[in-house]
């Protein structure tokens, strides 16, 4: 598709995150990453099991961002639930990140000192349980050397330099599928967890994501491009998921 | 026997509440929290609390208004606002300490309370800065399997007293939530030495099956010392289906932490009022 515009390939890159998951609960937090989440379910992730953004298991494609939106509701899935989920294992968070770091440290509590940060973020809400249990992958929709930083100020969700050397049980359902930006699509398979730039989204150069790096990316000879959507892709996106273009106010088409 | 009557009234909950204490809220965000009391406290001459808390304005009200020392919590949030605004300025000004928790943990401290365990323990928290924003956490041995699992022991997060609220209730203490979520409500009561529960009615209990299944009968006189009806008393966080959220309301008291003169504007109108003035205030 020569027209998707570059929100809509973020929400293509997110989708991808969960194709192959099967039957679990995926949970993507934030604009983009709903709309994604819900793209991949509608399309090639039948079996994925999603929320209503609150306490409900919706069976239903819901559209982000209406009133009162139609729901054929499957289970119930309060917060307490919801933890035992978590701990269970049988989920994928993609949650934000204010700071990731080259091994997918990532802080979203605060910027600064513990006892008094210059800037008080969200705390650390579930990213240390999350990256403990479950797979979590992570939405940054403003990539720049403020947001991929050399040293995170605060760990809240752990990366794989951590999980390493908590050893292998310890660390053994910690899993980092991957990490969407509006630049690009990034992983974690390289030989020592260290991130790797696995595509670039149309427009973007290989050194534009360099530069807004601020460290070292793993970077192979030939990397891709990021799929745009496809005919189907593109109708669930505008017509049904996001008919009212919230993913175009969190990521302008540049 | 009759069941007890622990009806009481506002000014009772807030003459049990002292300086140093450690309160317990419930709710969770910007939802179903029990603002009434929450005002009574912060215009009350209380000091020095520990607040523990999936916070939401009840923390950012008591913050501003000069009555906490110490936060424990996961985060604190608005909700449709995201960060609390008077909650940021606290710990940017460094005028509160906070305990740093995962959402998880948070539950497991609760529970253990609950339960009066000294700790549970839980894989969350290992290898984040949780360990670092608390060096007094302590690690288990698993005395089972091999190999031997070393776990986070997350220590009982034992209140003094517990704040909550329901949107039905009867006079014994039994309470009713008729919204989507129970959050933890039942876990804050039973952690709490003392447990107070403000509801939108009191009802006769014969009642309570007309407004919702026997599952929304959460909370029972087991764990409630006194019940206070206040109409409209989580405002203005949300409490569907009685109510929605203020928003325009919330987007007002978020402008208050702009300035001290935004901050006494809104005090003095808002906070400094008994609640039959505050509510008609708020309800036009």
């Amino acid at each position: 598709m020569t027209d998707a515009t570059r929100a809509e390939v973020c929400c293509v890159a997110v989708a991808e995150a969960f194709r192959d998951n099967g039957e679990i609960l995926a949970n993507p937090i934030g604009t983009i990453p709903m709309i994604g989440g819900r793209l991949a379910k509608a399309t090639f992730a039948p079996a994925l099991v999603m929320t209503d953004g609150e306490a409900l298991l919706v069976e239903n494609i819901m559209p982000v961002g209406t009133d009162d939106p139609a729901k054929v509701v499957g289970g119930w899935n309060p917060y307490r639930a919801m933890f035992d989920i978590v701990w269970n294992g049988p989920r994928h968070v993609m949650m934000g990140a204010t700071q990731i770091d080259r091994f997918g440290n990532q802080n979203i509590a605060m910027l600064g000192p513990l006892d008094r940060p210059n800037v008080q973020l969200l705390g650390f809400r579930g990213a240390p349980g999350n990256t403990i249990n479950d797979k979590t992958s992570y939405w940054v929709p403003n990539h720049s050397p403020k947001s991929f930083v050399a040293q995170v100020d605060v760990v809240t969700g752990i990366g794989y330099d951590r999980a390493r050397a908590l050893g292998s049980h310890a660390a053994r359902f910690h899993c980092l599928p991957r990490v969407v930006s509006n630049l690009g699509v990034f992983d974690f398979e390289t030989p020592n967890g260290a991130m790797r730039l696995r595509s670039v989204h149309p427009g973007v150069s290989v050194d534009d994501v360099a530069a807004a790096t601020a460290f070292e990316l793993v970077i192979d000879p030939d990397v891709p491009e990021s799929r745009g959507p496809n005919d189907d892709e593109l109708r669930w996106i505008r017509d049904v998921i996001d008919p009212n273009g919230l993913r175009e106010r969190e990521v302008p088409n540049p | 026997m009759p069941v007890p009557d622990k009806r009481v009234t506002i000014d009772d909950v807030i003459s049990e509440i002292h300086d140093g204490m450690t309160i317990g809220i419930g709710g969770w965000g910007s939802r179903r929290k029990p603002m009434a009391l929450v005002r009574a406290l912060a215009r009350s001459a209380v000091r020095d609390l520990t607040v523990v808390s999936y916070g939401g304005p009840d923390v950012g009200v008591l913050c501003r208004a000069g009555k906490v020392r110490h936060v424990v919590y996961a985060f604190v949030s608005l909700d449709s606002i995201p960060l609390e605004p008077h909650f940021r300025n606290a710990r940017q000004q460094g005028t509160v300490s906070t305990t740093e928790l995962d959402e998880g943990m948070f539950l497991l401290g609760l529970q253990a309370a609950a339960w009066r365990v000294p700790f549970l323990p839980t894989r969350v928290g290992l290898g984040s800065d949780i360990m670092r924003a608390n060096p007094h956490l302590r690690m288990v041995v698993s005395p089972y399997g091999d190999p031997a699992e070393e776990l986070v022991a997350v220590p009982a997060l034992t209140l003094d007293v517990a704040l909550i609220h329901m949107h039905r209730g009867d006079h014994g203490g039994n309470g009713q939530y008729l919204n989507v979520d129970p959050y933890f409500d039942d876990l804050f009561c039973m952690a709490a030495a003392r447990r107070f529960m403000s509801v939108e009615r009191i009802l006769p209990t014969e009642q309570f099956l007309d407004h919702g299944p026997v599952q929304s009968l959460r909370i029972n006189r087991l764990m409630v010392d006194g019940v206070v009806e206040t109409p409209n008393g989580a405002h203005f966080t949300e409490c569907p289906p009685d109510y929605e959220r203020d928003e325009t309301f919330q987007r007002a008291y978020a402008a208050s932490a702009k300035s001290d003169d935004a901050w006494e504007a809104f005090r003095s109108t808002y906070l400094d009022v008994p609640e039959a003035d505050y509510q008609r205030l708020v309800r036009g």
